[in-house]
């Protein structure tokens, strides 16, 4: 196939010892998920069973209002639901009966659990089963949780993409599928290459519509195109399809691994891959050393935020010249992350979920020249004079594959180019 | 249970920490599941706050639940006090660790710490943000403010602004500036700027300015009561309601009125000619009760406006609202729904609204030009610059920013006299809006669409039943875009309630002379 990779020759962080403390986490729920695959899913309602506190966060996360009536809303439950008058099963069937009478292009809808449903033990899967029945055909009624209590950030998309495998049609033909919602144009840039090296067919999960059809069965192998995919890797598995370990395609090295894993899979000649893969390796890799210019030799430290953060710290240290001092992430699963881990050579300290004041002790006392973090800590830290990249934005923009390998150095060089061109002392 | 898309106020929880966030020396310790440290974002983001907020997540997750939730509270609290060392500390559960029963409260108590605990009760599944912020201030000050000796000097307590509020910054230096004209200086701001020490002294104060009734008029009440201080009920929004807070706090106190109105200039603004065109506008009003009963009386009395209807998401203001509103011959909208308030502007069709960040959103799709005059807040609504809602400056700040998102009144004589002009093409849109000009090419070029006009709005209950015939549809397009849609309105009211089924240049005069004012 191609070059493998260069392994760290000091060995890389998989077996490195895991810091794991225990404190306030500083992260999202998996509600906030719903605001991008509401985008992707475009037949698709997400309704939240939760709280007043659930419709803030949606709305918060949203930044802005940009969709007059978007295809998410809160069940907002109240005192009556609480106290038992209200049977919550009775309510919530009839804000969808009315819900679907207004909206009648949604095919498929999400009953998403929330901390305040998890605790009354609210049961949208029979929901979800005894409207399905309801509203068959022409809706089909599905259920997660994105609630705090369970999940975290991007663990939403997880839940939700498992939630959709166990009622997949089964279709036991040689396929790929590809996993993770990204943006249009990053998905056909991905599909484009395989198909160039004649790798079919090819299916994307989640689909942009729920009458595409898309099965799986024991033909099926599946790449992960996001690291926090877990539980629709262990749905996919159960459902006889198979995994195609690799690092993930961030970066012309990521890209080029995570091509090749497939590749391999379907015996692509090594000639055809070179062929497909030469030109825009190359364009990567200028976009990315014209991006790094400013990155070379600066220490990065990531907060817990995506789980992103492992393959964006391979990318940084090994084509961007970075060097991590803290890696974290709000769980490691070393199945997924794996090949990441080896490549990103020994040093900097892995941790795994979080207690925030201790950890903002330690990126004060490092005093990195890059701090990946949420939104909340952002702007602390830039007043006390601490570059930061806030990590959401690495999941709202197109930062996969080799097209965008540019783009995404370009988000962590920018913070550090905007630290050195700011003037505002006096001349002297 | 009530399916809600956008909501104007968060849960109560958020309103306790806006208290929390605006002051100093206090922590806030909340029993809450790890997604509810979104909320500080609110903070560092939209209101760019350099500090996170002082508030300690216990983050409690799905295993902790069959373990101990409780112990994880008192760890949480304790490293915070260790931490943080506040003067006074504010304990609570968010909605889900209000299901759990742990009692913070309780629990906080028992734990022995050297800084007063102040436990709040705030009802997530009944109550909302103003009403958090109203009440967790309330709790603040009846544990700390005490009665004591008045300063020798006239003072005030300002109370009200919190963190996350609506030019609460600018507007408490607008108040100092009025009280210090009058000879009174501040005792505290409060919560936001005062620490719990500052809480303790409030009652040196002579009387309170109630700035904020939404968050500040449990604590006025108290204070009343309990410390014998009166508080003032005017909101100093707009000329005429300043003037009159001028006149109260000089009945308070018995110094001379006196109101230094060297730099107002929305008298003379709203007089000189440019602005007659605003006469009569359209404007319907929404947002938070306070906010909105000033706007009403600015609209109405200073702006010469026609209020076409009013409405607040906070029900605790539903009373004066509806009075108001009454007044002026309308009914309130009391509503957080905003679709709610999103049909009844369709219905309207205004020409201007007035509200907030959700209403501007409402108007972009409906093509109605739109000013924010209240919470819920955006990053737009703390500018850098000084830009006040009360006072001499806060009047000055009103006109302009409702009259900006108008066409000028000279502009809009000239657009109507060079409409055959390519370069003044009727969707060419008020000229300090740069995005919307259209490029004076040659042939014209695709000229940049104006708003919709209200025909092809949903909710249009004539369109559709009446057609308009070739001759009368080419006169209308004479008509200037931006009078358009209420001419094309006003018309098919005018055609369908006589039963007229055509319209045809003659109807569209008669609606015209029929509307004239």
């Amino acid at each position: 196939m191609t070059e493998l990779p260069r392994l760290p020759s000091t060995g890389g962080c998989r077996d490195t010892p895991i810091l794991k403390q225990r404190g306030q986490r500083e992260v999202f729920c998996g509600l906030t998920g719903i605001i991008w695959l509401h985008r992707k899913m475009q037949d698709a309602f997400f309704l939240v069973i939760g709280s007043r506190t659930c419709a803030h966060l949606l709305q918060s996360a949203a930044g802005v209002m940009i969709f007059a009536e978007p295809r998410f809303g809160t069940a907002i439950l109240e005192e009556t639901d609480l106290a038992g008058l209200a049977d919550a099963q009775d309510e919530l069937d009839k804000v969808v009966t009315e819900l679907l009478a207004r909206r009648p292009d949604i095919k498929q809808l999400f009953l998403v659990g929330s901390c305040p449903s998890e605790v009354i033990k609210l049961d949208l899967a029979k929901a979800a089963e005894r409207m399905t029945q309801a509203h068959a055909p022409r809706v089909r009624v599905l259920n997660f949780s994105g609630s705090g209590i369970e999940t975290t950030f991007t663990q939403g998309e997880d839940a939700c993409l498992a939630s959709m495998v166990p009622v997949l049609p089964t279709d036991d033909q040689r396929q790929l599928l590809l996993v993770g919602a990204l943006p249009d144009v990053v998905e056909e840039q991905a599909i484009g290459l395989l198909e160039a090296m004649g790798i079919g067919p090819i299916k994307v999960l989640p689909a942009p519509r729920a009458t595409d059809d898309l099965g799986v069965g024991s033909g099926t192998v599946y790449a992960l195109t996001q690291p926090f995919l877990g539980d629709t890797h262990d749905a996919l598995t159960r459902r006889g399809a198979r995994h195609l370990p690799a690092p993930f395609p961030f970066g012309e090295e990521g890209t080029t691994q995570w091509l090749a894993a497939i590749a391999s899979e379907f015996g692509v000649a090594p000639e055809l891959f070179e062929q497909v893969t030469a030109a825009p390796r190359a364009r990567a890799r200028k976009a990315i050393s014209q991006a790094a210019d400013g990155l070379r030799g600066k220490s990065v430290f990531f907060f817990p935020d995506s789980q992103l953060e492992i393959p964006l710290a391979r990318f940084l240290t090994r084509e961007c010249g970075m060097e991590a001092v803290e890696v974290s992430a709000p769980f490691i699963h070393k199945g997924i992350v794996g090949p990441d881990l080896d490549m990103l050579a020994e040093g900097p300290v892995i941790s795994e979920g979080q207690d925030v004041d201790l950890q903002l002790d330690r990126a004060r006392d490092a005093r990195p020249d890059l701090t990946v973090c949420g939104l909340g800590l952002a702007n602390p830290l830039e007043a006390e004079g601490l570059a930061t990249k806030w990590a959401i934005e690495l999941v709202f923009t197109p930062v996969h594959f080799y097209e965008q390998a540019g783009d995404l150095a370009g988000l962590f060089s920018r913070p550090i180019r905007r630290h050195g061109l700011l003037k505002l002392e006096a001349a002297e | 249970m009530k399916l809600t898309v956008w909501t104007y106020e968060g849960p109560p929880h958020v309103g306790a920490m806006r208290v929390a966030t605006g002051m100093k020396g206090l922590h806030y310790v909340l029993h809450a599941p790890q997604g509810d440290t979104y909320a500080d974002l609110l903070f560092t983001m939209i209101e760019r706050r350099d500090h996170r907020p002082p508030v300690t997540y216990t983050t409690f997750q799905a295993r902790d639940l069959g373990a101990d939730t409780a112990n994880l509270f008192k760890t949480a609290a304790q490293d915070a006090y260790n931490r943080f060392k506040p003067e006074a500390i504010i304990v609570g559960a968010s909605c889900t660790a209000e299901l759990i029963q742990d009692d913070p409260g309780g629990m906080a108590e028992t734990m022995g710490l050297p800084v007063p605990v102040i436990a709040l009760e705030l009802p997530s599944y009944q109550r909302k943000e103003n009403f958090g912020a109203d009440e967790t201030f309330y709790q603040i000050v009846k544990a700390l403010a005490k009665p004591m000796e008045r300063t020798k000097q006239i003072t005030a307590n300002l109370i009200g602004p919190t963190a996350l509020g609506f030019r609460h910054r600018d507007d408490i230096q607008e108040v100092t500036a009025l009280l210090s004209d009058m000879g009174i200086s501040v005792n505290v701001v409060a919560p936001m700027t005062s620490s719990p020490s500052d809480i303790a002294r409030m009652g040196a104060g002579h009387f309170n300015v109630l700035m904020y009734p939404e968050t500040g008029e449990s604590a006025a009440r108290w204070m009343e009561k309990e410390l014998d201080q009166p508080y003032t009920k005017v909101v100093p929004i707009g000329v005429g309601a300043t003037r009159d807070f001028v006149a109260e706090v000089a009945a308070l106190t018995g110094v001379t009125p006196y109101l230094d109105d060297s730099r107002l200039r929305l008298p003379w603004y709203s007089k000189s000619v440019d602005s007659t065109y605003l006469t009569g506008k359209r404007v319907f009003l929404f947002g938070d009760g306070t906010h909105v009963l000033s706007a009403a009386r600015v609209a109405r009395d200073e702006m010469g406006f026609e209020v076409v209807g009013m409405g607040c998401f906070n029900r605790e203001m539903a009373r004066p609202v509806r009075t108001l509103a009454k007044e002026m011959g309308l009914s309130a909208t009391i509503t957080d729904d905003y679709l709610e308030v999103e049909r009844t502007i369709e219905a309207l069709q205004p020409e201007l609204i007035l509200g907030t960040q959700m209403e501007r959103h409402i108007g972009k799709r409906l093509g109605i030009p739109c000013a924010v005059i209240s919470a819920p807040v955006h990053v737009q609504d703390f500018p850098a610059r000084y830009s006040p809602q009360m006072g001499i400056e806060g009047a000055n700040v009103l006109f302009d920013t409702w009259v900006h998102p108008l066409v000028m009144g000279l502009e809009e004589h000239l657009l109507h006299m060079f409409r055959d002009d390519f370069e003044f093409h009727d969707a060419a849109g008020p000229s300090h809006h740069g995005g919307h000009a259209p490029a004076a090419s040659g042939s014209g070029g695709p000229a940049p669409r104006p708003a919709d006009s209200p025909r092809s709005l949903p909710g249009q209950v004539n369109a559709g039943s009446v057609i308009w015939l070739d001759d009368a549809e080419r006169e209308l397009k004479k008509i200037p875009f931006f009078v358009r849609g209420k001419a094309r309105r006003n018309t098919e009211t005018f055609a369908s309630e006589r039963g007229v089924a055509q319209i045809s240049v003659d109807t569209l005069y008669e609606a015209k002379a029929h509307y004239a004012r």
